[in-house]
């Protein structure tokens, strides 16, 4: 069972959609005691990462968050879901996040060349840095949906795949049970499916 | 490198797809659920739907629909038609799109734009603009290209870009339906004036056209099509591998 955390940030339809399509059991939910029965944790988002972090500590989620990870349990950010496993994020400000991943979130603007347009939206190609279970269906190259104005930088331990657009901007990270998708799985035809099929089917040794 | 999008825009009407579908190898030709499956299989990197019913029976079907494709294909869905309102903007998001597009509802109220922009993102929110010449100068027309609204559309799209819209949706009535290729004077100059992504849009005939468009106006985002391609005059999958070949960045 997959708990898909629910913390009024985004649309969650695609998402339940694409688990469903691939068979794999999954419950929206901001219940604790549901998160932490569930096998995996999917955290998605959308907005801005200075609400999406206050609206989980208003739900008391990020320490649930927090505590899976530290005890193993996989978990999945995608888009700002990503984003809120890393440090800090300087998006209108400055946020601390969950701290599960080292790193931090920082604007494109600035970054990339001033002609190419922000948010960096549409299908770009896949750079893999690291191996790893989650991408065990994908290939170098790869297409994956992207919608985005701010990307991880300085995580280099986690960094497993990377995307160019102007610069080179981190796409997917994991660190031991701890993964995230800085593109939509969900919104990446079949080699998105295929990554949560992977992550569905990714047996973590605890 | 991020790629160019070809996307397949389907008009619905009572829960079918209309402006002549006719396929080979597909049952039931103006099903958009199978159409939209079979243009998602052919490598479309989004679909456009457009609800042009009038009725609320209609409307309901529409959503239904939309749910339906939502639950099974998974690429971006941009959806139009009858957004007047930030409600609209709820309905068709709920159902699983990604997109809205504005045309009508926007120059009716112009407030539209900077409230759904506000409520759920810039990215979420798409300016699409019907625009014709008239006397030498760009004209935004308004009920399916019906009717003069007298703006000029440069400085329209300007003002829409300025008020959240995320994306332009470009569509020429002057090379729609003529089928001799996009309109690269006007889609110029929309993509010279705002640095947001455009969508080309009226007059692709052939796969050159669409090569022609990216060649021209490099940092053009996306064509859209939709006889051409329900006829199968055009096949997406040729049509990107042409594209490829002509070394313009396309998701194969």
């Amino acid at each position: 069972m997959i708990a898909v955390i629910d913390y009024g940030v985004g649309n969650l339809f695609s998402l339940t959609s694409s688990l469903k399509m691939i068979g794999a059991k999954s419950i929206v939910t901001s219940d604790p005691n549901e998160i932490k029965k569930a096998d995996k944790i999917i955290l998605p988002g959308v907005g801005a990462f200075g609400d999406a972090i206050k609206k989980l500590r208003d739900l008391s989620l990020d320490k649930v968050i927090i505590e899976e990870a530290k005890n193993g349990k996989p978990i999945m950010g995608i888009c700002l879901g990503m984003q809120l496993l890393f440090e800090k994020s300087y998006e209108y400000g400055e946020h601390n996040g969950l701290g599960l991943l080292k790193g931090s979130v920082v604007p494109m603007q600035g970054v990339i060349p001033s002609e190419l347009k922000i948010p960096h939206i549409g299908w770009n190609s896949l750079n893999i840095k690291k191996e790893h279970p989650i991408f065990k269906y994908i290939k170098e190259n790869d297409y994956v949906y992207f919608v985005h104005s701010y990307f991880a930088t300085n995580c280099e331990d986690s960094l497993l795949s990377t995307t160019e657009y102007g610069a080179t901007l981190t796409a997917s990270v994991a660190l031991d049970n701890v993964t995230g998708c800085q593109f939509h799985p969900e919104k990446s035809g079949d080699i998105g499916l295929s990554i949560l099929r992977a992550f569905d089917e990714w047996e973590v040794a605890r | 490198m991020i790629t160019k999008r070809i996307i397949p825009c389907l008009d619905v009407k009572d829960g079918r797809v209309v402006k002549g579908v006719n396929f080979l190898g597909l049952a039931d030709v103006s099903s958009p659920v199978k159409l939209a499956k079979f243009y998602s299989e052919c490598g479309a990197d989004e679909l456009v739907f457009y609800d042009i019913t009038a009725s609320a029976e209609g409307r309901a079907l529409f959503t239904d629909i939309l749910t339906e494709v939502a639950s099974t294909i998974f690429i971006p869905l941009t959806v139009g038609g009858g957004i007047n309102t930030v409600e609209d903007f709820d309905r068709v998001l709920k159902c699983g799109a990604d997109k809205v597009s504005v045309n009508s509802g926007a120059i009716k109220n112009p407030s539209l734009i900077s409230q759904a922009a506000q409520k759920y993102g810039n990215q979420c929110v798409v300016i699409s603009a019907d625009i014709k010449r008239v006397d030498g100068e760009f004209k935004v027309f308004a009920k399916g290209g019906r009717e003069n609204t007298g703006m000029e559309a440069i400085s329209w799209i300007k003002k829409c870009v300025a008020n959240g819209a995320g994306e332009v949706v470009v569509n020429s009535i002057d090379t729609d339906g003529v089928k001799r290729g996009f309109d690269i004077e006007m889609l110029k100059a929309v993509r010279e004036a705002v640095n947001v992504p455009v969508i080309a849009s009226g007059g692709a005939g052939c796969i050159d056209d669409f090569t022609k468009l990216f060649k021209e106006i490099p940092d053009m985002d996306a064509g859209l099509a939709a006889s051409i391609f329900h006829f199968g005059e055009v096949q997406i999958s040729d049509l990107k591998k042409e594209l490829a070949k002509n070394g313009i960045t396309v998701r194969l």
